[in-house]
């Protein structure tokens, strides 16, 4: 269903106070008249401990965690009611991106699209009026997102 | 609304999903909503289930008219130290019809807007000299129901120009601004995706035609404020108070997106 990004676009890397620093950022290209730095992956883990693909399931489809299932179908837990269709259905991304790219779009989709609807997963700072309860914390944790990447990567075509 | 189709071209990303939107998104425009569509603006009438519709349509059946029930009955009740009712002033409750199309508006005297619910408390305290309603009480919930039904099916003509210029771009920065954990605006999800589902809920355009509306999540009627402050709370941001300024203004927009769709109060929604 998915297919990768084919234009490097975008991305004169805002904020991601957690996120930037990490990522590789190619030399800048021009796409159209624009002038950009293409950022497509994140190639550094960010935990020493592997990501655990059992763990990571529970966190796509946990509401209060990933809740990915909230924009994305998936054929793999059609088990699961109410598949979103905001983003596109995620069969098969294991074998479209590296976990490096897949890394960067769940850290910070919007290093690939500022306008992107999906929120970053693991960013703390530069959020605007975040309720005390959450404040100053992301919405998945280092690990979390680790074990996401491992059940991410399972998913092939 | 197309934006999101060509924000996709334009993006060059996944192919076959931007054609999965396309086709459902052209299918649902082939439809006539009648009155509930207005140029590319459609009530969340149009995007509610069949069996939520057929509720709303029926007004036997309809939840909501028990609030407008509570709201004519406290029209002719006399209460503050004027000794006096809504009826004293305003005779007949056709006397409210059209009122309602043209709120939050700006007023003068306070040098800020003022939304429906005000405008009713202003009348008890200044007028009647009897004590505000508080938001979201059944006596404020019912007399705004009620007041807005008188203009059930007329277009919502909000000002935006003059003195309520100001209030309108605030509203609209409002609108398009990221806000909590989720990092969201409220374009997000109603400018780029209404007709998508976002898990179990279709979302819509967000239109506040149909306020103070019956949810059925919420098993009774709900101000548009109450709604704003759901809508804040679910991508993790603080909401603010009912009847602040930031929902005023952020109501003037909303409302004004909704420019010419019917009122729909008491609309029924989930
Ligand atoms: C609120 C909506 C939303 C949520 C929640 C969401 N996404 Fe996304 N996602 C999108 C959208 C929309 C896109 C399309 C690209 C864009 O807008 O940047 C996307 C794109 C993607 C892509 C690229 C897919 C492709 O084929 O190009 C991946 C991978 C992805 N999301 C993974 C996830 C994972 C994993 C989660 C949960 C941890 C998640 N998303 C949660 C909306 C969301
Ligand atoms: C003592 C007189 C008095 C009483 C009692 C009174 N009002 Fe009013 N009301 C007015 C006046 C004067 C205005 C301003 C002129 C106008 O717009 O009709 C007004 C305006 C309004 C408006 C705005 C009309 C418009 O065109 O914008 C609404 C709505 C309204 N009243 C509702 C109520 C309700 C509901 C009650 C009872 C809870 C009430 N009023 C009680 C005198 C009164």
């Amino acid at each position: 269903m998915s297919k990768k990004y084919t234009t490097p676009f975008v991305a004169a890397v805002a904020g991601g106070a957690v996120l930037a620093l990490a990522a590789v950022c190619a030399q800048p290209v021009s796409a159209g008249t624009v002038e950009v730095a293409a950022m497509t992956e994140m190639k550094d883990p960010l935990t020493k401990q592997p990501g655990d693909a059992a763990k990571g399931k529970g966190i796509f489809s946990n509401r209060k965690l990933g809740n990915c299932l909230a924009c994305h179908a998936l054929e793999a837990m059609k088990e699961q009611p109410f598949h979103g269709e905001v983003g596109p259905p995620l069969d098969g991304v294991g074998s479209n991106y590296s976990v490096a790219e897949l890394r960067l779009r769940v850290v910070d989709p919007k290093a690939l699209n500022p306008d992107t609807i999906m929120p970053a997963f693991y960013r703390a700072e530069g959020l605007n009026r975040v309720l005390k309860k959450f404040d100053g914390k992301s919405i998945l944790d280092a690990q979390q997102v680790e074990d996401l990447l491992a059940y991410l990567a399972t998913l092939k075509e | 609304m197309g934006s999101t189709i060509s924000r996709y071209a334009l993006f060059g990303l996944a192919l076959a999903m931007t054609a999965g939107v396309a086709a459902n998104a052209v299918a649902d425009e082939k439809k006539n909503w009648g009155a509930y569509q207005v140029e590319d603006r459609r009530s969340g009438y149009t995007y509610a289930a069949p069996e939520t519709q057929a509720m709303q349509d029926d007004n036997f059946q309809n939840p909501g008219m028990l609030w407008a029930e509570i709201g004519e009955e406290l029209w002719n009740k006399v209460d503050g130290k004027a000794g006096k009712s809504c009826a004293s002033c305003h005779n007949d409750p056709e006397s409210m019809k059209g009122v309602a199309v043209s709120y939050p508006k700006y007023v003068a005297e306070k040098k800020n807007l003022e939304n429906l619910e005000q405008r009713i408390n202003r009348c008890r305290t200044d007028n009647m000299k009897a004590k505000e309603w508080k938001y979201e009480s059944k006596e404020l919930l019912g007399m705004t129901v009620f007041v807005r039904h008188q203009s059930l099916g007329m277009p919502v003509n909000v000002k935006v120009d003059g003195e309520a210029a100001p209030y309108f771009e605030k509203g609209k920065a409002f609108y398009n601004e990221r806000r909590g954990q989720l990092d969201m605006a409220c374009k997000h999800c109603h400018e780029d995706f209404p007709g998508m589902r976002l898990r179990a809920n279709v979302l819509s355009e967000g239109q506040g035609n149909g306020f103070p509306v019956y949810r059925l999540k919420w098993n009774g009627v709900g101000s548009l404020h109450r709604r704003f402050r759901g809508c804040n709370k679910q991508v993790r941001s603080t909401p603010y108070g009912y009847g602040s300024d930031e929902y005023l203004a952020l109501e003037l927009y909303v409302m004004w997106r909704g420019r010419g769709l019917p009122v729909e109060t008491p609309a029924v929604r989930n």
